[in-house]
Protein backbone atom coordinates (compact mmCIF):
# COMPACT_ATOMS: atom_id res chain seq x y z
CA UNK A 1 0.00 0.00 0.00
CA UNK A 2 1.83 3.43 -1.29
CA UNK A 3 1.17 6.49 1.01
CA UNK A 4 -0.33 7.85 -1.81
CA UNK A 5 -2.98 5.89 -1.76
CA UNK A 6 -3.55 6.93 2.06
CA UNK A 7 -3.22 10.23 0.91
CA UNK A 8 -5.92 9.81 -1.43
CA UNK A 9 -8.28 7.89 1.16
CA UNK A 10 -7.48 10.96 3.81
CA UNK A 11 -8.45 13.18 1.47
CA UNK A 12 -11.68 11.15 0.25
CA UNK A 13 -12.90 10.93 4.32
CA UNK A 14 -11.96 14.94 4.50
CA UNK A 15 -13.88 15.78 1.67
CA UNK A 16 -17.07 13.78 2.45
CA UNK A 17 -17.38 15.16 5.97
CA UNK A 18 -16.49 18.72 4.31
CA UNK A 19 -19.07 18.45 1.84
CA UNK A 20 -21.92 17.32 4.56
CA UNK A 21 -20.36 20.11 6.57
CA UNK A 22 -21.17 22.52 3.87
CA UNK A 23 -24.99 20.89 2.99
CA UNK A 24 -25.69 20.85 7.34
CA UNK A 25 -25.76 24.68 7.20
CA UNK A 26 -27.92 24.82 10.59
CA UNK A 27 -25.58 22.85 11.78
CA UNK A 28 -23.04 25.83 11.36
CA UNK A 29 -25.24 28.04 12.67
CA UNK A 30 -26.21 26.31 15.72
CA UNK A 31 -22.23 25.46 15.97
CA UNK A 32 -22.16 29.20 15.87
CA UNK A 33 -25.38 30.71 17.86
CA UNK A 34 -25.02 28.37 21.27
CA UNK A 35 -21.37 30.24 22.28
CA UNK A 36 -22.68 33.48 20.70
CA UNK A 37 -25.92 33.76 23.10
CA UNK A 38 -23.68 32.45 25.90
CA UNK A 39 -21.05 35.29 25.17
CA UNK A 40 -23.74 37.87 24.82
CA UNK A 41 -26.37 37.20 27.56
CA UNK A 42 -24.74 34.83 30.00
CA UNK A 43 -21.90 36.73 29.87
CA UNK A 44 -23.48 40.39 30.38
CA UNK A 45 -25.25 38.89 33.39
CA UNK A 46 -22.41 37.41 34.48
CA UNK A 47 -20.02 40.23 34.20
CA UNK A 48 -21.09 42.25 37.25
CA UNK A 49 -21.45 38.93 39.87
CA UNK A 50 -17.85 37.77 38.88
CA UNK A 51 -14.32 39.72 39.14
CA UNK A 52 -11.42 37.95 37.45
CA UNK A 53 -8.35 38.18 39.23
CA UNK A 54 -5.26 38.80 37.31
CA UNK A 55 -4.23 35.00 37.01
CA UNK A 56 -1.86 33.59 33.79
CA UNK A 57 -1.89 34.05 31.13
CA UNK A 58 -4.10 37.46 31.67
CA UNK A 59 -1.25 40.26 32.79
CA UNK A 60 -4.83 42.67 33.45
CA UNK A 61 -8.15 42.68 34.85
CA UNK A 62 -9.82 41.31 31.86
CA UNK A 63 -13.41 41.48 31.68
CA UNK A 64 -15.89 38.29 31.55
CA UNK A 65 -16.42 37.76 27.83
CA UNK A 66 -12.32 37.70 27.30
CA UNK A 67 -12.35 35.07 30.06
CA UNK A 68 -15.15 32.66 28.42
CA UNK A 69 -13.93 32.77 24.88
CA UNK A 70 -11.55 30.29 25.14
CA UNK A 71 -14.53 28.18 27.13
CA UNK A 72 -16.90 28.75 24.42
CA UNK A 73 -13.93 27.83 21.95
CA UNK A 74 -13.92 24.66 23.84
CA UNK A 75 -17.90 23.97 23.86
CA UNK A 76 -17.62 24.15 20.24
CA UNK A 77 -15.30 21.36 20.17
CA UNK A 78 -17.09 19.58 22.32
CA UNK A 79 -20.31 19.86 20.82
CA UNK A 80 -18.96 19.33 17.22
CA UNK A 81 -16.69 15.89 18.31
CA UNK A 82 -20.41 14.65 20.04
CA UNK A 83 -22.15 16.09 16.97
CA UNK A 84 -19.49 13.61 14.70
CA UNK A 85 -19.72 10.75 17.53
CA UNK A 86 -23.46 11.01 16.47
CA UNK A 87 -23.37 11.06 12.49
CA UNK A 88 -21.11 7.71 13.16
CA UNK A 89 -23.52 5.86 15.02
CA UNK A 90 -25.78 7.26 12.60
CA UNK A 91 -24.04 5.73 9.55
CA UNK A 92 -23.18 2.70 10.96
CA UNK A 93 -26.84 2.10 11.77
CA UNK A 94 -27.52 3.31 8.16
CA UNK A 95 -25.06 1.14 6.61
CA UNK A 96 -22.88 3.92 5.11
CA UNK A 97 -20.15 2.74 7.45
CA UNK A 98 -19.75 -0.43 5.95
CA UNK A 99 -18.22 1.25 3.15
CA UNK A 100 -15.14 2.55 4.90
CA UNK A 101 -14.79 -0.07 6.52
CA UNK A 102 -14.59 -2.26 3.75
CA UNK A 103 -11.74 -0.22 2.07
CA UNK A 104 -8.37 -1.43 2.00
CA UNK A 105 -6.57 0.60 4.63
CA UNK A 106 -6.38 -0.51 8.26
CA UNK A 107 -9.41 0.32 10.05
CA UNK A 108 -7.36 2.39 12.22
CA UNK A 109 -6.27 4.75 10.30
CA UNK A 110 -9.78 5.23 9.00
CA UNK A 111 -10.71 5.46 12.27
CA UNK A 112 -8.06 8.36 12.54
CA UNK A 113 -8.94 9.76 9.06
CA UNK A 114 -12.54 10.47 10.39
CA UNK A 115 -11.15 12.23 13.40
CA UNK A 116 -8.75 14.28 12.09
CA UNK A 117 -11.33 15.39 9.14
CA UNK A 118 -13.82 16.31 12.06
CA UNK A 119 -11.43 17.69 13.76
CA UNK A 120 -10.67 20.22 10.75
CA UNK A 121 -14.48 20.78 10.49
CA UNK A 122 -14.59 21.69 14.32
CA UNK A 123 -11.84 24.33 13.80
CA UNK A 124 -13.72 25.74 10.46
CA UNK A 125 -16.58 26.32 13.15
CA UNK A 126 -14.21 27.62 15.59
CA UNK A 127 -12.80 30.33 13.34
CA UNK A 128 -16.35 31.11 12.58
CA UNK A 129 -16.86 31.79 16.24
CA UNK A 130 -13.64 34.07 16.56
CA UNK A 131 -14.35 36.20 13.54
CA UNK A 132 -17.62 36.77 15.21
CA UNK A 133 -16.54 37.35 18.89
CA UNK A 134 -14.46 41.00 17.32
CA UNK A 135 -17.67 41.99 17.21
CA UNK A 136 -18.10 41.25 21.19
CA UNK A 137 -14.96 42.79 22.88
CA UNK A 138 -12.67 39.26 21.69
CA UNK A 139 -9.62 40.81 22.57
CA UNK A 140 -6.06 38.58 22.23
CA UNK A 141 -2.96 39.66 20.81
CA UNK A 142 -2.04 38.83 17.32
CA UNK A 143 0.46 36.13 17.89
CA UNK A 144 -2.30 34.55 19.70
CA UNK A 145 -4.23 34.02 16.38
CA UNK A 146 -1.77 32.17 15.08
CA UNK A 147 -1.08 30.07 18.24
CA UNK A 148 -4.28 29.29 18.96
CA UNK A 149 -4.69 27.07 16.36
CA UNK A 150 -2.46 24.09 16.90
CA UNK A 151 -3.71 24.04 20.42
CA UNK A 152 -7.37 24.16 18.98
CA UNK A 153 -6.84 21.49 16.73
CA UNK A 154 -5.16 19.27 19.37
CA UNK A 155 -8.25 19.72 21.78
CA UNK A 156 -10.26 18.75 19.18
CA UNK A 157 -8.59 15.81 18.49
CA UNK A 158 -9.18 15.12 22.14
CA UNK A 159 -13.06 15.88 22.09
CA UNK A 160 -13.26 14.15 19.17
CA UNK A 161 -11.48 10.65 20.11
CA UNK A 162 -13.93 10.74 23.08
CA UNK A 163 -16.57 10.70 20.83
CA UNK A 164 -15.30 8.11 19.14
CA UNK A 165 -15.17 5.79 21.65
CA UNK A 166 -18.76 6.69 22.83
CA UNK A 167 -19.78 6.07 19.20
CA UNK A 168 -18.06 2.59 19.89
CA UNK A 169 -19.96 1.72 22.66
CA UNK A 170 -23.34 2.99 21.98
CA UNK A 171 -25.05 0.41 20.74
CA UNK A 172 -28.38 2.44 19.22
CA UNK A 173 -28.84 5.90 18.24
CA UNK A 174 -31.40 6.35 21.06
CA UNK A 175 -28.79 5.84 23.17
CA UNK A 176 -27.18 9.13 22.48
CA UNK A 177 -29.23 11.23 24.21
CA UNK A 178 -27.63 10.11 27.33
CA UNK A 179 -24.33 11.62 25.74
CA UNK A 180 -25.62 14.77 26.51
CA UNK A 181 -26.59 14.47 30.06
CA UNK A 182 -23.89 12.17 30.99
CA UNK A 183 -20.51 13.34 29.45
CA UNK A 184 -21.52 16.94 27.43
CA UNK A 185 -22.93 18.64 30.25
CA UNK A 186 -20.75 17.38 33.29
CA UNK A 187 -17.72 17.72 31.11
CA UNK A 188 -18.55 21.06 30.17
CA UNK A 189 -19.61 22.57 33.67
CA UNK A 190 -16.90 20.76 35.64
CA UNK A 191 -13.99 22.42 33.56
CA UNK A 192 -12.82 26.32 33.46
CA UNK A 193 -14.52 27.12 31.20
CA UNK A 194 -17.25 29.46 32.50
CA UNK A 195 -15.24 30.11 35.97
CA UNK A 196 -11.84 29.95 36.91
CA UNK A 197 -10.51 27.31 39.02
CA UNK A 198 -9.85 29.16 42.33
CA UNK A 199 -13.62 30.83 42.58
CA UNK A 200 -14.82 26.63 42.14
CA UNK A 201 -12.37 26.10 45.26
CA UNK A 202 -13.63 28.50 47.39
CA UNK A 203 -17.74 27.10 47.10
CA UNK A 204 -15.98 23.47 46.94
CA UNK A 205 -12.31 21.93 47.40
CA UNK A 206 -13.71 18.23 45.93
CA UNK A 207 -15.72 20.13 43.07
CA UNK A 208 -11.90 22.05 42.34
CA UNK A 209 -10.21 18.69 42.29
CA UNK A 210 -12.63 16.77 39.80
CA UNK A 211 -12.75 20.58 37.85
CA UNK A 212 -8.88 20.14 38.00
CA UNK A 213 -8.90 16.33 37.07
CA UNK A 214 -11.43 17.10 33.99
CA UNK A 215 -9.10 16.66 30.60
CA UNK A 216 -11.79 19.39 29.20
CA UNK A 217 -10.41 22.10 31.58
CA UNK A 218 -6.78 21.05 29.78
CA UNK A 219 -8.05 21.76 27.28
CA UNK A 220 -9.97 25.04 27.47
CA UNK A 221 -6.43 25.81 29.27
CA UNK A 222 -4.13 25.18 26.32
CA UNK A 223 -6.47 27.24 24.17
CA UNK A 224 -6.45 30.37 26.68
CA UNK A 225 -2.77 30.01 26.98
CA UNK A 226 -1.79 29.56 23.44
CA UNK A 227 -4.23 32.72 22.73
CA UNK A 228 -1.74 34.38 24.65
CA UNK A 229 0.96 33.01 22.73
CA UNK A 230 1.99 31.17 25.91
CA UNK A 231 3.11 27.49 26.62
CA UNK A 232 1.16 25.56 29.15
CA UNK A 233 3.44 22.67 28.92
CA UNK A 234 1.11 20.60 31.71
CA UNK A 235 -2.15 21.36 30.02
CA UNK A 236 -0.97 19.96 26.59
CA UNK A 237 0.38 16.83 28.06
CA UNK A 238 -2.87 16.09 29.55
CA UNK A 239 -4.35 16.66 25.84
CA UNK A 240 -2.20 14.80 24.00
CA UNK A 241 -2.32 11.66 26.79
CA UNK A 242 -5.59 11.70 26.67
CA UNK A 243 -6.33 12.00 23.22
CA UNK A 244 -3.92 8.81 22.82
CA UNK A 245 -5.87 6.80 25.56
CA UNK A 246 -9.21 7.35 24.16
CA UNK A 247 -8.19 7.00 20.42
CA UNK A 248 -6.19 3.80 21.41
CA UNK A 249 -9.62 2.67 22.93
CA UNK A 250 -11.87 3.77 20.49
CA UNK A 251 -9.60 1.98 17.68
CA UNK A 252 -9.21 -1.30 19.93
CA UNK A 253 -12.99 -1.58 20.85
CA UNK A 254 -14.43 -0.14 17.74
CA UNK A 255 -16.70 -2.91 16.82
CA UNK A 256 -18.60 -2.80 13.43
CA UNK A 257 -21.00 -5.99 14.80
CA UNK A 258 -22.82 -3.51 16.84
CA UNK A 259 -25.00 -1.78 14.32
CA UNK A 260 -25.37 -4.77 12.49
CA UNK A 261 -26.67 -7.00 15.39
CA UNK A 262 -29.26 -4.19 16.30
CA UNK A 263 -30.67 -4.24 12.73
CA UNK A 264 -30.93 -7.95 12.92
CA UNK A 265 -32.55 -7.97 16.52
CA UNK B 1 -4.28 -0.66 -2.22
CA UNK B 2 -4.28 -0.22 -5.83
CA UNK B 3 -2.39 -3.69 -5.26
CA UNK B 4 -2.13 -6.69 -7.64
CA UNK B 5 -3.59 -4.97 -9.97
CA UNK B 6 -1.66 -6.77 -12.52
CA UNK B 7 -2.87 -10.01 -11.69
CA UNK B 8 -3.82 -11.36 -14.98
CA UNK B 9 -7.32 -14.13 -14.06
CA UNK B 10 -8.29 -16.89 -16.66
CA UNK B 11 -11.85 -18.17 -16.68
CA UNK B 12 -12.06 -21.05 -14.45
CA UNK B 13 -9.16 -19.93 -11.71
CA UNK B 14 -10.18 -20.10 -8.48
CA UNK B 15 -11.01 -17.12 -6.72
CA UNK B 16 -12.36 -17.36 -3.69
CA UNK B 17 -11.76 -19.96 -1.20
CA UNK B 18 -13.93 -20.51 1.76
CA UNK B 19 -12.51 -22.69 4.13
CA UNK B 20 -14.41 -24.68 7.08
CA UNK B 21 -15.45 -21.49 8.40
CA UNK B 22 -17.36 -20.98 11.47
CA UNK B 23 -19.30 -17.93 13.60
CA UNK B 24 -20.97 -17.08 16.25
CA UNK B 25 -22.72 -14.19 17.62
CA UNK B 26 -22.90 -15.02 21.44
CA UNK B 27 -21.06 -17.60 22.95
CA UNK B 28 -19.11 -20.29 22.25
CA UNK B 29 -22.17 -22.69 23.35
CA UNK B 30 -24.71 -20.51 21.12
CA UNK B 31 -25.80 -22.21 18.12
CA UNK B 32 -23.71 -21.04 15.09
CA UNK B 33 -24.58 -18.63 12.08
CA UNK B 34 -22.46 -20.42 10.00
CA UNK B 35 -20.71 -24.07 11.31
CA UNK B 36 -18.06 -25.40 9.10
CA UNK B 37 -18.56 -23.87 5.94
CA UNK B 38 -16.53 -24.32 2.83
CA UNK B 39 -16.95 -23.64 -0.69
CA UNK B 40 -15.18 -22.57 -3.73
CA UNK B 41 -15.65 -20.03 -6.48
CA UNK B 42 -14.21 -19.27 -9.95
CA UNK B 43 -13.54 -16.76 -12.36
CA UNK B 44 -16.45 -15.81 -14.64
CA UNK B 45 -18.40 -17.91 -12.77
CA UNK B 46 -22.29 -16.58 -12.01
CA UNK B 47 -22.90 -18.57 -8.20
CA UNK B 48 -26.22 -17.80 -6.65
CA UNK B 49 -26.33 -18.02 -3.16
CA UNK B 50 -29.37 -19.13 -1.82
CA UNK B 51 -30.90 -19.81 1.68
CA UNK B 52 -33.79 -18.93 4.00
CA UNK B 53 -33.88 -15.68 6.15
CA UNK B 54 -31.79 -16.35 9.25
CA UNK B 55 -29.70 -19.15 6.78
CA UNK B 56 -26.10 -17.21 7.45
CA UNK B 57 -26.02 -15.33 4.33
CA UNK B 58 -25.25 -11.85 5.07
CA UNK B 59 -23.04 -13.25 8.34
CA UNK B 60 -21.06 -14.21 5.39
CA UNK B 61 -21.00 -11.37 3.11
CA UNK B 62 -19.95 -9.73 6.21
CA UNK B 63 -16.60 -11.89 6.95
CA UNK B 64 -15.95 -12.10 2.98
CA UNK B 65 -15.71 -8.09 3.46
CA UNK B 66 -14.01 -8.45 6.50
CA UNK B 67 -16.15 -6.66 9.06
CA UNK B 68 -16.53 -10.11 11.39
CA UNK B 69 -13.88 -11.97 11.55
CA UNK B 70 -13.98 -16.07 10.99
CA UNK B 71 -13.75 -17.72 14.58
CA UNK B 72 -12.45 -20.73 13.05
CA UNK B 73 -11.54 -21.44 9.35
CA UNK B 74 -9.55 -19.27 6.67
CA UNK B 75 -10.74 -17.19 3.23
CA UNK B 76 -8.38 -17.22 1.12
CA UNK B 77 -8.95 -14.67 -2.31
CA UNK B 78 -6.41 -16.68 -4.70
CA UNK B 79 -4.00 -17.57 -2.38
CA UNK B 80 -4.03 -14.47 -0.31
CA UNK B 81 -5.95 -14.88 3.41
CA UNK B 82 -8.47 -12.37 4.15
CA UNK B 83 -7.43 -12.03 7.87
CA UNK B 84 -3.26 -11.58 7.48
CA UNK B 85 -3.72 -10.18 3.57
CA UNK B 86 -6.49 -8.15 4.21
CA UNK B 87 -5.89 -5.16 2.44
CA UNK B 88 -4.67 -7.21 -0.88
CA UNK B 89 -7.63 -9.36 -0.43
CA UNK B 90 -9.84 -6.33 -0.30
CA UNK B 91 -8.58 -4.41 -2.63
CA UNK B 92 -9.94 -7.03 -4.90
CA UNK B 93 -13.65 -7.16 -3.85
CA UNK B 94 -16.50 -5.37 -4.93
CA UNK B 95 -19.45 -5.49 -2.94
CA UNK B 96 -23.22 -4.39 -2.67
CA UNK B 97 -24.71 -4.64 0.48
CA UNK B 98 -28.12 -5.54 1.18
CA UNK B 99 -29.16 -1.91 2.76
CA UNK B 100 -28.43 0.63 0.29
CA UNK B 101 -24.88 1.87 1.81
CA UNK B 102 -24.99 5.60 -0.27
CA UNK B 103 -24.55 9.15 1.02
CA UNK B 104 -28.30 9.89 0.03
CA UNK B 105 -27.44 13.71 0.24
CA UNK B 106 -24.29 13.77 -1.58
CA UNK B 107 -24.17 13.61 -5.69
CA UNK B 108 -23.73 10.77 -7.56
CA UNK B 109 -20.28 11.50 -8.50
CA UNK B 110 -19.74 12.70 -4.81
CA UNK B 111 -20.65 9.16 -3.30
CA UNK B 112 -18.38 7.45 -6.50
CA UNK B 113 -15.18 9.64 -5.73
CA UNK B 114 -15.63 9.40 -2.29
CA UNK B 115 -15.27 5.22 -2.20
CA UNK B 116 -12.27 5.59 -5.42
CA UNK B 117 -10.68 7.50 -2.36
CA UNK B 118 -11.23 4.62 0.03
CA UNK B 119 -9.44 2.09 -2.97
CA UNK B 120 -6.70 4.76 -3.00
CA UNK B 121 -7.52 6.00 -6.32
CA UNK B 122 -6.79 9.75 -7.21
CA UNK B 123 -9.98 12.36 -8.61
CA UNK B 124 -7.91 12.01 -11.81
CA UNK B 125 -8.29 8.24 -11.90
CA UNK B 126 -11.69 7.96 -10.61
CA UNK B 127 -12.89 10.57 -13.25
CA UNK B 128 -11.34 8.71 -16.33
CA UNK B 129 -13.51 5.36 -15.67
CA UNK B 130 -16.82 7.07 -13.98
CA UNK B 131 -18.33 7.94 -17.53
CA UNK B 132 -17.61 4.11 -19.30
CA UNK B 133 -18.87 2.59 -15.69
CA UNK B 134 -21.97 4.85 -15.83
CA UNK B 135 -23.09 4.21 -19.56
CA UNK B 136 -22.63 0.56 -18.75
CA UNK B 137 -26.30 1.24 -16.23
CA UNK B 138 -27.37 4.26 -18.20
CA UNK B 139 -26.69 6.44 -15.56
CA UNK B 140 -24.24 9.13 -17.66
CA UNK B 141 -26.71 12.13 -17.06
CA UNK B 142 -27.50 11.52 -13.64
CA UNK B 143 -24.05 12.31 -12.87
CA UNK B 144 -24.41 15.41 -10.66
CA UNK B 145 -27.80 14.50 -9.49
CA UNK B 146 -28.02 13.34 -5.56
CA UNK B 147 -28.52 9.93 -4.60
CA UNK B 148 -31.74 11.01 -2.80
CA UNK B 149 -33.07 12.28 -6.22
CA UNK B 150 -32.53 8.33 -7.82
CA UNK B 151 -35.24 5.77 -8.01
CA UNK B 152 -34.74 2.57 -6.03
CA UNK B 153 -33.58 0.79 -9.29
CA UNK B 154 -31.22 3.65 -9.98
CA UNK B 155 -29.44 3.63 -6.46
CA UNK B 156 -28.81 -0.05 -6.66
CA UNK B 157 -27.35 0.36 -10.55
CA UNK B 158 -25.49 2.64 -9.08
CA UNK B 159 -24.16 0.61 -5.93
CA UNK B 160 -23.44 -1.55 -8.88
CA UNK B 161 -21.59 0.75 -10.41
CA UNK B 162 -19.07 1.82 -7.10
CA UNK B 163 -18.51 -1.45 -6.16
CA UNK B 164 -16.84 -1.76 -9.58
CA UNK B 165 -15.28 1.12 -9.91
CA UNK B 166 -11.70 -0.14 -8.44
CA UNK B 167 -11.79 -3.26 -10.84
CA UNK B 168 -12.10 -5.95 -8.64
CA UNK B 169 -11.69 -9.58 -9.22
CA UNK B 170 -14.78 -10.95 -7.04
CA UNK B 171 -18.41 -9.15 -7.06
CA UNK B 172 -20.60 -9.87 -3.81
CA UNK B 173 -24.18 -8.54 -3.82
CA UNK B 174 -26.46 -9.20 -0.68
CA UNK B 175 -30.22 -9.51 -2.19
CA UNK B 176 -29.35 -6.89 -4.46
CA UNK B 177 -32.67 -6.86 -6.26
CA UNK B 178 -34.98 -6.75 -2.85
CA UNK B 179 -37.83 -4.25 -3.20
CA UNK B 180 -37.31 -3.67 -7.06
CA UNK B 181 -40.27 -4.20 -10.17
CA UNK B 182 -39.30 -7.32 -12.00
CA UNK B 183 -38.11 -5.12 -14.92
CA UNK B 184 -35.37 -3.74 -12.40
CA UNK B 185 -34.67 -6.93 -10.98
CA UNK B 186 -34.11 -8.29 -14.40
CA UNK B 187 -32.15 -5.40 -15.74
CA UNK B 188 -29.71 -5.92 -13.13
CA UNK B 189 -29.26 -9.83 -13.00
CA UNK B 190 -28.69 -9.48 -16.57
CA UNK B 191 -25.93 -6.45 -16.53
CA UNK B 192 -24.01 -8.46 -14.09
CA UNK B 193 -24.37 -11.62 -15.87
CA UNK B 194 -22.70 -9.91 -19.01
CA UNK B 195 -20.12 -8.42 -16.99
CA UNK B 196 -19.00 -11.46 -14.96
CA UNK B 197 -18.89 -12.67 -18.86
CA UNK B 198 -17.07 -9.97 -20.02
CA UNK B 199 -14.53 -8.93 -17.11
CA UNK B 200 -14.10 -12.98 -16.37
CA UNK B 201 -15.40 -11.72 -12.99
CA UNK B 202 -16.30 -14.16 -10.30
CA UNK B 203 -19.84 -13.16 -8.78
CA UNK B 204 -21.34 -14.35 -5.33
CA UNK B 205 -25.03 -13.37 -5.89
CA UNK B 206 -27.51 -14.09 -2.98
CA UNK B 207 -31.12 -14.11 -3.13
CA UNK B 208 -34.46 -15.75 -2.46
CA UNK B 209 -35.51 -15.11 -6.08
CA UNK B 210 -35.18 -18.89 -7.58
CA UNK B 211 -36.06 -16.75 -10.91
CA UNK B 212 -32.86 -14.93 -11.03
CA UNK B 213 -30.72 -18.22 -11.64
CA UNK B 214 -30.55 -19.68 -15.07
CA UNK B 215 -29.58 -23.25 -16.37
CA UNK B 216 -25.86 -23.60 -15.89
CA UNK B 217 -25.28 -21.40 -12.62
CA UNK B 218 -23.08 -22.65 -9.89
CA UNK B 219 -25.86 -22.69 -7.22
CA UNK B 220 -24.69 -23.15 -3.28
CA UNK B 221 -27.47 -24.18 -0.73
CA UNK B 222 -26.44 -22.37 2.42
CA UNK B 223 -29.26 -23.43 5.22
CA UNK B 224 -28.97 -23.13 9.32
CA UNK B 225 -25.46 -21.75 9.00
CA UNK B 226 -24.54 -24.90 6.45
CA UNK B 227 -23.43 -25.43 3.08
CA UNK B 228 -26.23 -27.92 1.86
CA UNK B 229 -24.98 -28.61 -1.60
CA UNK B 230 -22.82 -26.69 -4.46
CA UNK B 231 -23.20 -27.43 -7.92
CA UNK B 232 -24.67 -26.22 -10.93
CA UNK B 233 -28.30 -26.08 -11.02
CA UNK B 234 -29.26 -29.17 -13.27
CA UNK B 235 -26.59 -31.63 -11.17
CA UNK B 236 -28.37 -29.85 -8.23
CA UNK B 237 -32.38 -30.80 -9.71
CA UNK B 238 -30.59 -34.48 -10.71
CA UNK B 239 -29.11 -34.78 -6.75
CA UNK B 240 -32.73 -34.41 -5.20
CA UNK B 241 -34.10 -35.98 -8.09
CA UNK B 242 -36.35 -33.54 -9.05
CA UNK B 243 -36.90 -31.50 -11.91
CA UNK B 244 -37.36 -27.66 -11.27
CA UNK B 245 -35.08 -25.57 -8.64
CA UNK B 246 -37.96 -24.72 -6.57
CA UNK B 247 -38.40 -28.77 -5.54
CA UNK B 248 -34.13 -29.03 -5.30
CA UNK B 249 -34.53 -25.67 -2.55
CA UNK B 250 -37.20 -27.69 -0.78
CA UNK B 251 -35.28 -31.02 -0.70
CA UNK B 252 -32.12 -29.17 0.27
CA UNK B 253 -34.00 -27.40 3.30
CA UNK B 254 -36.49 -29.70 4.78
CA UNK B 255 -37.72 -28.87 7.58
CA UNK B 256 -37.24 -24.79 6.83
CA UNK B 257 -40.53 -22.86 8.17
Amino acid sequence: MTMTAYWYCFLGVLKRELLRFVQQRSRFFSALVRPLLWLVVFAAGFRAALGIAIIPPYETYITYEVYIMPGLIGMILLFNGMQSALSMVYDREMGSMRILLTSPAPRGFLLLCKLVASALVSMLQALGFILVSQLFGMDAPLSGYVWVWPAIFLSALMVGSLGLLLSSLIKQLENFAGVMNFVVFPLFFLSSALYPLWKMRESSELLYYVCAANPFTHAVELIRFSLYSTANYFSLSIVLITTIVLLSAAIVGYDPKRGIIVRKV
Amino acid sequence: MNIDTERVVRRGDTVLTIDKVCYRYGSPSSVPALDNISCRLKAGQFSALLGPNGAGKSTLFALLTRLFVPQQGTIYLFDDNLVSAAAKVLANIGVVFQQTTLDLDLTVEQNLLYHGALHGLSTKQIREKLGDELAQFNLQDRLHDKVRQLNGGHRRRLEIVRALLHDPCLLLLDEPTVGLDIESRHYLNEKVRKLCDQRNLCVLWATHLLEEIIEGDDVIIIHRGEVKVQDNSQNLCAQAAVTDLVAAFHHFTKGHV
